[in-house]
């Protein structure tokens, strides 16, 4: 299997996590859903560093994060597909 | 591979315990027995001293905490023999007899009305003997599922939720349901997460006993002492420099090492011994590194997997860590630190069921004696939890 670029935990998740080095905006990048090896593709809006998140899909604030198919938090700033998502616009529901 | 039939090479104790080291360990009841303590180690060869900073004036539930924590440093089977050095001899008498139930050689030596010298030279002596006693003791066979093994992962980021934890969990779901002991804890580490551990747990009662311990730390620490969101300290500034976001996220990577199908047994107090038999046990620990190892060293496991992202270095004196990371940067730039390297699921070369087994390969080297990353390295870190200011 080609590497990816983009891993994405479960098929619900809002957002993925970046694999590679050295990601540059534009890569139409290639994404795998863990939990059943499945792909597709997407783009990314910036350059964004390895271990980081990317969106799936268009984020208003309020809505809420999911990652494994779980909540992991509120947005606080507008993300659109493809945006790098971070502490500037995903903030914790706790403490 | 058959890991039922899978074997190590290890020192078994007179109370038939397995031990993976053999070290005659030089023990400091207290902060100021740290000298002599260092001073005996200095001139002993094959000793090993552990400073620590407390000891003195605590109290209540943390005296016990401290009482648990030394006599099950000195009790664990990597540990050979023990000398205990104390500024006093009442509260070094109440390890030295703690870690003598083992059956193991040990002796106590106090300060007081004895200066460090005559104390030193004595407490040297009989640590001379305990070398001589331990260099002869060999290593027997044993079943691999005798080494009790301990997780914690640290410095996470978002590959520690994809690969390494994972990897450990997948050796727990080998392991555990062939007698395995198993230890995990983090307790505010699980927030976030703490619905899906609760589900874990082998039983209702076990479950409620579990988030019984999870709301005490979120209430009685988090909520008593925070003074902001924790932004800078859960996650922490590491963990966001390796793209984790909030202490959700975190958590729901941190649980991935206790794999997909295996329940934990019970919740233990920090540094309470397993008393359910073989299986996963979850314990109520801080999630800084150094303070989660040595708990889990004085509760018996023998053996620590460590999972790390962005290359957390910790090591433990009595207990070896081994680091998996499923970064390729960290894997690339902290080479020396990393004893398994798992980048390989990230790229889709290698399945989680075949990481696991790289770890079970590398858990059986080391029981065997390889040196870990962190023992070559040279990291000792021994730190007592302290639950609050003493007398």
């Amino acid at each position: 299997m080609t590497a990816p670029h983009l891993l994405v935990h479960a098929h619900e998740d809002n957002v993925g996590v970046v694999v590679v080095e050295g990601l540059t905006a534009g890569t139409n990048m290639l994404c795998v859903v863990t939990e059943d090896n499945s792909d597709f593709h997407a783009a990314a809006n910036q350059d964004v560093p390895i271990g980081h998140k990317i969106a799936l899909k268009n984020l208003a604030v309020g809505d809420t994060v999911i990652k494994y198919g779980q909540d992991i938090g509120r947005v606080v700033a507008p993300i659109k597909m493809g945006d790098h998502v971070h502490t500037h616009n995903l903030k914790t529901k706790r403490w | 591979m058959d890991l039922s039939k899978k074997t190590v090479w290890a020192w078994r104790r007179d109370n038939g315990r397995v031990g993976i080291r053999n070290y005659v360990a030089i023990l400091p009841l207290d902060d100021i027995s740290n000298a002599a303590c260092e001073a005996v180690a200095a001139h002993i060869q094959g000793t090993i001293a552990l400073p620590h900073a407390y000891g003195r004036l605590q109290f209540g539930e943390d005296l016990e905490l401290h009482f648990r924590t030394m006599i099950g440093t000195g009790a664990n089977a990597n540990v050979a023999a023990c000398i205990v050095i104390g500024i006093e001899p009442g509260w070094t008498q109440k390890v030295v007899d703690g870690v003598a139930e083992t059956g193991k050689p040990v002796a106590g030596f106090s300060i007081e009305g004895n200066g460090d010298i005559a104390t030193v030279a004595a407490a040297s002596r009989k640590a001379k003997e305990f070398v001589h006693w331990a260099s002869e003791k060999v290593r027997v066979e044993c079943p691999l599922t005798d080494i009790w093994i301990a997780a914690k992962c640290g410095e996470s980021d978002t590959t520690t939720g994809l690969a390494s934890c994972p990897t450990v969990g997948n050796m727990y779901d080998k392991l555990v349901p062939l007698g395995l002991y198993g230890c995990f804890g983090e307790t505010s580490e699980l927030t976030g997460a703490e619905h899906l551990c609760a589900a874990r747990a082998v039983s209702p009662e076990i479950a409620d006993k579990f988030m019984k311990t999870w709301s005490a730390y979120q209430n009685d620490v988090i909520e008593a002492h925070k003074t902001s969101d924790l932004s800078d300290s859960q996650p922490t500034k590491g963990n966001i420099a390796g793209g984790l976001t909030t202490i959700e996220e975190k958590a729901l990577g941190n649980l991935e090492k206790i794999g997909k199908s295996v329940k934990f047994i019970d919740v233990l107090e920090p540094a309470e011994a397993p008393g359910r038999g073989a299986g996963l046990y979850f314990m109520d620990t801080s999630s800084a590194a150094a303070e989660c190892c040595t708990l889990q060293a004085a509760a018996g496991y023998v053996l620590h997997i460590f999972p790390t992202g962005q290359g957390n270095v910790i090591g433990n004196p009595i207990m070896p860590v081994v680091k998996v990371t499923g970064n390729p940067k960290t894997a690339r730039l902290m080479s020396e630190h990393i004893d398994v390297d798992v980048s390989g699921v990230v790229r889709r070369e290698l399945t989680i069921d075949q990481a696991g087994d790289v770890l079970i390969d590398m858990i059986v080297r080391t029981a065997n004696g390889r040196s870990t990353a962190a023992e070559a390295l040279g990291h000792r870190e021994f730190v007592m939890t302290k639950l609050y200011r003493s007398a």
